[in-house]
């Protein structure tokens, strides 16, 4: 007997996500899933947002690594509340695993809570965790071929940063053809050039981001 | 280790669609796969030969539809099917194309005693 199933393989990871939202939601913290490759500065981006708005904005971490804690213990000096997740050899973080770590974070004191997930560019686009937006971080050394390599990522990217752009005399970086790219793959997505070294567009990506926790 | 995952997913949806008309055992799992899903087949196998073992879908046969990536022009609107990652529209060379289909990752159905 053949019984129709018609159902998504991941749509019990997805109810979770729809529920880890609307946690969220009901504690009124705004949640972005900081996607990249390993190396490109989502812990960078985050420490240097963290520094600048510091004082203005409660924030809150997730950091999802396959091992160790070492982000987490970086971010912890900042003296913002961290959860490391230790995904134990999965390469993306999933929307159970979220479940538990928002549980042991005190959302009543978070506006803006970052979900650091696991660096790379294939699983974590996959895998909805239940944030309001996805940005994902590209830098000028991997070479701007990435989103042609990587499509999907960049389709349901809400924001994409380019970081290292200080590096862009040093390295065969075509912002121009990366951002065409982009934008053929995803028309909505904002796109904006960044250096956390030397915070060069990092006002840019301040705005968009207060702009958002205006208009949540 | 993505196929992990999705192999679990895979196996729990199985089970609770097999559980709900009483069967004894399940033959055949059809899956529908995207092009662009980043889904290995030959690992989710590997996994299910492992993970299966003792449960109803023991020696089930695993079978994956493939859907070719497929998008749409904002420019003119034609459809078409994206081959070799090439993102340009064959009928006004367009660059800016929606992803229409090639994302899928479902069990269409399941065959069961």
């Amino acid at each position: 007997m053949e019984i129709k199933v018609l159902k998504d393989i991941l749509s019990a990871n997805d109810q979770i996500a729809q529920e880890n939202r609307q946690l969220l939601d009901s504690k009124g913290v705004f949640t972005i899933n900081v996607m990249s490759s390993p190396g490109a500065g989502k812990t960078s981006l985050i420490l240097e947002t963290i520094r600048r708005l510091k004082g203005d904005v409660k924030i809150g971490v997730i950091e999802g690594d396959v091992s160790s804690s070492i982000d987490a213990e970086t971010i912890g000096k900042e003296g913002v509340p961290v959860i490391q997740i230790n995904t134990g050899g999965e390469c993306h973080l999933e929307a159970s695993m979220t479940y538990r770590a928002l549980s042991n974070l005190p959302l009543q004191d978070i506006e803006l809570l970052f979900i650091e997930n696991v660096g790379n560019l294939i699983c974590t686009a996959e895998f909805a965790i239940g944030a309001h937006k996805n940005l994902v971080i590209s830098s000028t050394p991997e070479g701007f071929d990435k989103p042609l390599k990587y499509p999907l990522i960049f389709t349901v990217a809400d924001i994409v940063l380019i970081n290292k752009i200080d590096l862009l005399p040093h390295v065969k970086f075509d912002a121009a053809a990366y951002k065409k790219t982009v934008k053929n793959l995803n028309e909505s997505a904002e796109i904006f050039e960044v250096s956390c070294t030397t915070g060069q567009g990092i006002d840019r990506w301040l705005s968009w981001l207060q702009n958002q926790l205006r208009n949540r | 280790m993505h196929e992990l995952a999705i192999t679990q997913a895979l196996i729990g949806l199985v089970k609770e669609h097999a559980e709900k008309v009483g069967a004894k055992k399940v033959g055949r799992i059809n899956v529908v796969v995207g092009e662009l899903s980043g889904f290995v087949g030959q690992s989710v196998e590997f996994y299910f030969d492992q993970m299966s073992a003792g449960t109803i879908m023991e020696d089930a046969k695993l079978t994956f539809k493939t859907i070719p990536m497929a998008g749409r022009c904002r420019d003119c609107g034609k459809e078409f099917e994206i081959k070799e990652m090439d993102w340009t529209c064959p009928s006004c060379k367009g660059k800016s194309i929606e992803l229409i289909r090639g994302n899928e990752l479902f069990v269409e159905s399941i065959e069961v005693d």
